[in-house]
């Protein structure tokens, strides 16, 4: 029995694009319509309306006790359509179905007041997701119990540390008792022994039957929690179906983006005159029968340019940043003459090097040590996925890198045992 | 197993929404709770605060408007016991006219995160003023007392001006509330309107001073204010046939609040569904 039907869902935002101001004020919209009213026509350049269309014709069911994870890039619609099958926004187009009680969980804690107390907040929340207050007082020992906040709960929870804030969250959610569970990158927070509770807790929910809905950026828990999977991509649905299949397909799209870029005459190459980049490429070293880079991977990152100056003294300066821009490295070649032609080179990126996210390659030709000739921003994007072996543990790994340095403990003293 | 189907369409709004928000009555009781038990945290005073504000408030405009304005009360009613039972009826609907206006975008976070009827939200907004205003009529009971004031059957009449006052807050608080999701304008205007009303409203002055002048041009435009007769009404029911009353302004009061409050309340419903989109 399918407990949720969507048909033809779409939905469509418009931007207005203004030349100055971005708040739209009563003021603006007094000053548009009197302008119509006394005949002038309305302003036709300032405002401009753009079409966006967060979702577009998406199609699916979802069986009971199902546990369907959501996946895709970010912008590609899956908080959107968790707030549709939430209630939370309606849909432009299209029906969506659902029978049963549904539970959403859109982030942790919702409505959590700083000034409140635990045991207020437990209330709060709970009555906010759907939950009677008899039901809250019947669980209330467990949610706090889960939590591990005993000795806070009569503490305002703004003085609560954010690994205690969260896990008060989760436990009043992890206690709801819906027949549909919607639930949205919660696991990306909190301490490792939590999520492992929190995503124990979510396996017997969906072992008694119960359907569950998880976005999660994180593929190593949508794998080992869901059985199947939606693929999402620019509001389009595009992949469904068992998900270590849609996951496998998932990253090998992923990682064929812009490995590679050439031009093949000086004249269409990105550069100037006195350089110009041929081509630039990220050859990943795969391992075993993989198609996508993880933490493991080690990668070459190779260049040609041809140089247009009789003679000069170059080196190539790669910076590498991370999606929000930071720059995670930056590495130089010794300064050496060279005259006109194209001229070739390649750096190895060693595996067990880079956290999993998402990369940018930068590429800068620099004269005599100090002057840039030319700058190639963003030359390349890639994205490393997540690996681990042995850690029932699937939060984000912190940090930029993830190197493997050698690490030793043993036994100093054994404590022998009296008896 | 009883199961229910929703269906979520464009521009259709939950067939069941009156008997959701009577399912929600709960929400309804712990966001109320919430308001009202953030309201005072971290203060020394408290509550009193609530006695305090309606107090000074009275003391001021019995030194302005009767010491030194001259304001004459109606007579045979002492004038700081008239301007406190204005300054009652005023405070309670005046906040919870704020508070409604405001009540929307002040969730914005649950908006965008839970569905629940939107209409909770205005409706637990007012639990502060409530609680405010039986401060203030405390209050009122005390200074009564020491002017050994009795009140008589009018008292009976009561509660039918206080739903007034508050069915005249919703009517006005609930259109502002939906313009207020788009148009954050309307948290500015509010302040505004309220202090202009109360220099409008006899607060601080008998209408029988109005009514002494009716020949003025601008007499009809001070009957029409629909507050007029609420702040009359409750006062006459507090202190009986020696308070001005003009029942006619009464009619004026019913009809306006009634109209107003069914159109904004239609306009709330109808833009709920959108609000997410624009806060």
């Amino acid at each position: 029995m399918s407990v949720i039907t969507v048909e033809n869902i779409s939905k469509q935002y418009i931007i207005d694009h203004k030349k100055g101001k971005g708040v739209n004020t009563l003021r603006d919209v007094i000053s548009e319509n009197f302008r119509s009213i006394f005949g002038g026509k309305k302003d036709q350049t300032t405002i401009t309306h753009e079409e966006f269309w967060a979702l577009r014709d998406v199609n699916f069911s979802i069986e009971q006790g199902d546990r369907v994870g959501i996946i895709g890039h970010n912008g590609a619609g899956k908080s959107t359509m968790l707030k549709i099958l939430s209630k939370i926004i309606q849909p432009t187009t299209g029906t969506v179905r659902i029978r049963g009680r549904v539970a959403s969980l859109l982030e942790v804690g919702t409505g959590f007041h700083p000034e409140l107390t635990g045991r207020e907040n437990i209330f709060l929340n709970g009555s906010l997701l759907g939950m009677s207050r008899t039901e809250i007082k019947k669980q209330f020992d467990e949610i706090v119990a889960f939590a591990g906040v005993e000795r806070f709960l009569d503490t305002p929870v703004k003085r609560y540390s954010s690994g205690m804030y969260v896990r008060l969250g989760f436990a009043i959610s992890a206690h709801l008792d819906p027949e549909i569970m919607i639930v949205d990158e919660v696991l990306a927070v909190g301490d490792a022994e939590f999520q492992k509770k929190s995503l124990g807790k979510m396996r017997d929910n969906s072992a008694s039957g119960r359907t569950v809905i998880f976005v999660s950026h994180n593929l190593t828990a949508v794998q080992a929690l869901c059985n199947k999977t939606l693929y999402f991509e620019k509001g389009r649905l595009i992949e469904q179906g068992e998900t270590n299949q849609v996951v496998a397909s998932y990253l090998s799209k992923v990682s064929k983006t812009r490995l590679v870029r050439q031009w093949d005459t000086p004249e269409e190459a990105p550069g100037n005159d006195l350089v110009r980049v041929r081509r630039i490429e990220l050859i990943p070293d795969y391992l075993d029968d993989l198609t996508h880079i993880d933490v493991r991977t080690s990668m070459k990152f190779r260049f040609e340019f041809w140089n247009m100056m009789d003679r000069a003294n170059l080196n190539l300066s790669l910076h590498l940043n991370s999606l929000t821009g930071e720059c995670i490295f930056n590495i130089g070649t010794q300064s050496q003459p060279y005259g006109k032609g194209l001229i070739a080179g390649e750096c190895t990126i060693p595996g067990y090097f880079l956290n999993d996210g998402s990369y940018t390659i930068s590429m800068m030709i620099v004269k005599d040590t100090v002057t840039p000739v030319f700058v190639m921003e963003e030359g390349i994007t890639f994205d490393v996925e997540d690996y681990r072996e042995g850690i029932a543990w699937y939060g984000k790994w912190p940090g930029y890198v993830r190197p493997q340095f050698p690490f030793h403990i043993k036994m100093l003293e054994p404590v022998v045992s009296e008896s | 197993m009883k199961t229910h189907e929703v269906v979520i369409q464009p521009g259709r709004s939950e067939r069941h929404y009156w008997r959701d928000l009577w399912r929600n009555r709960e929400l309804l009781y712990i966001l109320s709770m919430r308001d009202v038990t953030v309201r005072y945290k971290q203060t020394a005073l408290g509550t009193a605060w609530g006695l305090i504000r309606p107090l000074t408030t009275m003391l001021i405009m019995v030194f302005v408007f009767s010491k030194i304005a001259k304001l004459p009360p109606d007579p045979g009613i002492p004038y700081p016991l008239m301007v406190l039972g204005g300054i009652t009826v005023w405070t309670f609907f005046s906040t919870a006219f704020t508070q409604i206006s405001n009540s929307v975008t002040l969730n914005s976070n649950l908006v965008t995160k839970v569905y629940f009827p939107r209409l909770i939200m205005p409706l637990s907004s007012i639990a502060i003023s409530l609680v405010d205003f039986l401060v203030s009529l405390g209050l009122f009971i005390l200074l009564a007392i020491w002017y050994k004031f009795i009140p008589d059957w009018h008292l009976l009449l009561l509660p039918a001006f206080i739903l007034l006052a508050l069915l005249a807050s919703f009517a006005f608080g609930l259109f502002f509330a939906a313009v207020n999701v788009r148009f954050r304008d309307i948290a500015q205007l509010i302040p505004f309107i309220v202090q202009v009303g109360f220099y409008i409203c006899p607060i601080a002055y008998s209408s029988r001073l109005v009514a002494d002048k009716a020949s003025e041009w601008w007499a009809p435009f001070y009957w029409a204010n629909p507050m007029v007769g609420i702040i009359d009404g409750f006062r006459w029911s507090l202190l009986g046939e020696k308070a001005y009353f003009n029942p006619q302004s009464l009619l004026i009061s019913v009809s306006i609040v009634l109209v107003c409050l069914t159109l904004s309340l239609y306009f709330f419903r109808k833009r709920e569904n959108t609000f997410v989109d624009d806060i």
